[in-house]
């Protein structure tokens, strides 16, 4: 399954790059104004674009796998899904294999933003970051999972953009991505902590920091590991839920 | 269970739950059907848009779960043998489920892998049936590309890929051109001779009658009638013979004539010709004629019309099929 899908992106490789617009966006006309930035109180120490760069990732992790449920509301329509059911392919090999796409896709996503990135004076440690593709993985494979869960229950487009918009916007804005969190009054402080992203958010820069003692780190990965097989099985739930 | 029943049903029910303003409603899609299809045979399931067919489909290759009632499918129990069902039975949808950003080879490969072959089985069994298709030319295509007729086949090739004994089939030749069925027929045709048992569902009463052995009607959920389609014509009543004369005086007097000599069960006059509704017509034909002949009632021209299974849905349904074709 996880081929299929693959080849079908392969088809079409633009679409990868075109998702990467937007986090080039905020490269190239948002982070200069983080430098002028450099002595806000709150904002972490070191360079804006260190900072930055790795929660911009998260965001990516976020926004572009948010909405690939549009493409299985395609497939049912189609009858493709149904077509896989009606063998005896396991339910979780169907969603599996869509989820483990959207996860390559974005760390190829990952790698070539870092790589622009570097020019503007980005400095990351290797083994770091290689960890961080790992949870930009699992953050891929929860936002993923999440909006194939709402598409096999919607079944149509319309619904599907609105739940989805609801959910990335807050999680992404009370993750401290584009301004630190440090900045906010005690109780936007308080609801980030129950924001598992801003989790994923803090392990990453100290990943790309080097700092590899950093509790966050674990926190990241504990946090964004649990929730992407909760979301995982909550997706398969509603593939099974269609015969119903 | 008797041995040679490939699909049995037992009240099989399906309710569909619709959220609407004012609480929950209750559909009653398929509402207890009883259905007894047996080793190959092509089992023809007719009825409208809207009838249950493709609901009562879904739940036979384990889609939908039933909402009450019973079946087995290939000897398997429908409620906890499903693995075994999706295993030896192959299934085509209405929308027919074919990847149209693939080629026709990869969704072919694809499915087989699915069923648990291994990749170079999977690539063998694709080209067998590429071959039996007649597919070549244009199978390394994207199936985007395809005419409806080349997209049927391809969908149908997707779920006989296994090498079913039991294919279930939802109106695949809706909305084909008349070559395109014409192709699709024969093929069915032979799946039977091969002692493939096929599930057809149709709304086509051309269908029906040309190719199953077995046609039970659906309707509104239900099943109004089955049995082979010769008994189903000839539960409508008998066939029509219709003779015309030179003038209405001569078609008054055969009438009187007619109705004399013969039980018929309807006539009616019109212009210079008479309607008869008679059982067994054919056999009927020779003797009227010749007493017509001893009267002196020469008759200019005789037809002899059967009922069709257009007939059968009136007489049941008190609807005609073709106004629901339209409405749609």
């Amino acid at each position: 399954m996880f081929i299929r899908n693959m080849q079908h992106t392969l088809k079409s490789p633009i679409f990868v790059f075109v998702s990467m617009f937007q986090p080039l966006m905020y490269l190239l006309l948002f982070m200069p104004l983080l430098n002028g930035l450099g002595s806000v109180p709150g904002l972490p120490s070191g360079k804006a674009v260190d900072v930055f760069i790795p929660g911009l990732l998260v965001l990516e992790a976020l926004f572009g796998t948010a909405f690939v449920g549009f493409s299985l509301i395609d497939d049912i329509r189609t009858g493709v899904i149904e077509r896989f059911l009606v063998t005896p392919v396991s339910r979780s090999a169907i969603l599996l294999g869509r989820v483990l796409r959207d996860a390559v896709v974005l760390l190829v996503q990952c790698v070539l933003i870092t790589l622009v990135a570097l020019p503007f004076g980005l400095s990351v440690n290797v083994g770091g970051f290689l960890l961080s593709l790992l949870l930009y993985a699992l953050i891929g494979i929860t936002m993923a999972s999440i909006s194939y869960g709402f598409a096999l229950i919607y079944k149509i487009e319309d619904a599907l953009a609105p739940t989805l918009n609801t959910i990335t916007l807050p999680v992404s804005l009370l993750s401290g991505i584009i301004l630190p969190l440090a900045l906010a009054p005690i109780w936007l402080q308080d609801l980030a902590k129950i924001n598992p992203f801003s989790y994923a958010v803090n392990a990453t820069r100290a990943l790309f920091a080097g700092n590899f003692q950093n509790i966050g780190i674990v926190e990241g990965f504990v946090v964004i590991g649990i929730l992407a097989i909760l979301v995982f099985e909550w997706g398969l739930r509603s593939l099974k839920k269609m015969a119903s | 269970m008797i041995e040679d029943l490939v699909i049995e049903t037992k009240g099989l029910r399906k309710t569909f739950i619709s959220k609407e303003r004012r609480g929950k409603k209750e559909v009653e899609a398929v509402k207890g059907i009883d259905l007894a299809v047996r080793k190959g045979e092509i089992f023809g399931f007719l009825g409208p848009n809207g009838a249950g067919k493709s609901t009562t489909q879904k739940m036979l290759s384990t889609l939908l779960c039933p909402t009450g009632g019973e079946a087995k499918v290939l000897g398997f129990d429908l409620a906890d043998q499903q693995e075994q069902i999706r295993q030896n039975v192959g299934c085509v949808s209405q929308a027919g489920g074919a990847d149209m950003a693939s080629t026709g080879v990869e969704n072919l490969v694809l499915q087989a892998q699915l069923y648990g072959l291994d990749a170079l089985t999977a690539k063998k069994y694709a080209a067998e049936f590429v071959e039996r298709f007649q597919m070549t030319s244009f199978i390394g295509r994207p199936a985007s590309s395809y005419s409806g007729g080349q997209k049927r086949r391809l969908d149908i090739a997707l779920g006989m890929i296994n090498h079913p004994q039991l294919l279930l089939l939802d109106e695949p030749t809706t909305g084909l051109d008349p070559q395109s069925r014409a192709y699709l027929w024969g093929e069915i045709k032979k799946l039977k001779a091969e002692g493939v048992t096929v599930f057809l569902s149709t709304q086509y009463m051309d269908e029906a009658d040309k190719l199953c052995d077995i046609i039970a009607i659906i309707d509104n959920g239900k099943i109004i009638v089955t049995g082979t389609p010769g008994e189903l014509k000839s539960s409508v009543g008998g066939d029509t013979i219709v003779f015309s004369f030179l003038s209405e005086e001569i078609a008054r007097n055969a009438e009187a004539l007619l109705t004399e000599k013969v039980q018929v069960e309807k006539v009616q006059i019109s212009n210079n010709s008479i309607h008869l509704n008679i059982k067994d017509g054919e056999r009927m034909m020779p003797e009227l004629l010749r007493s017509l002949d001893a009267k002196n009632l020469e008759a200019q021209s005789v037809m002899l019309s059967r009922p069709s299974l257009d007939d059968v849905f009136l007489k049941y349904t008190g609807r005609s099929l073709r106004e629901d074709e339209h409405i749609k």
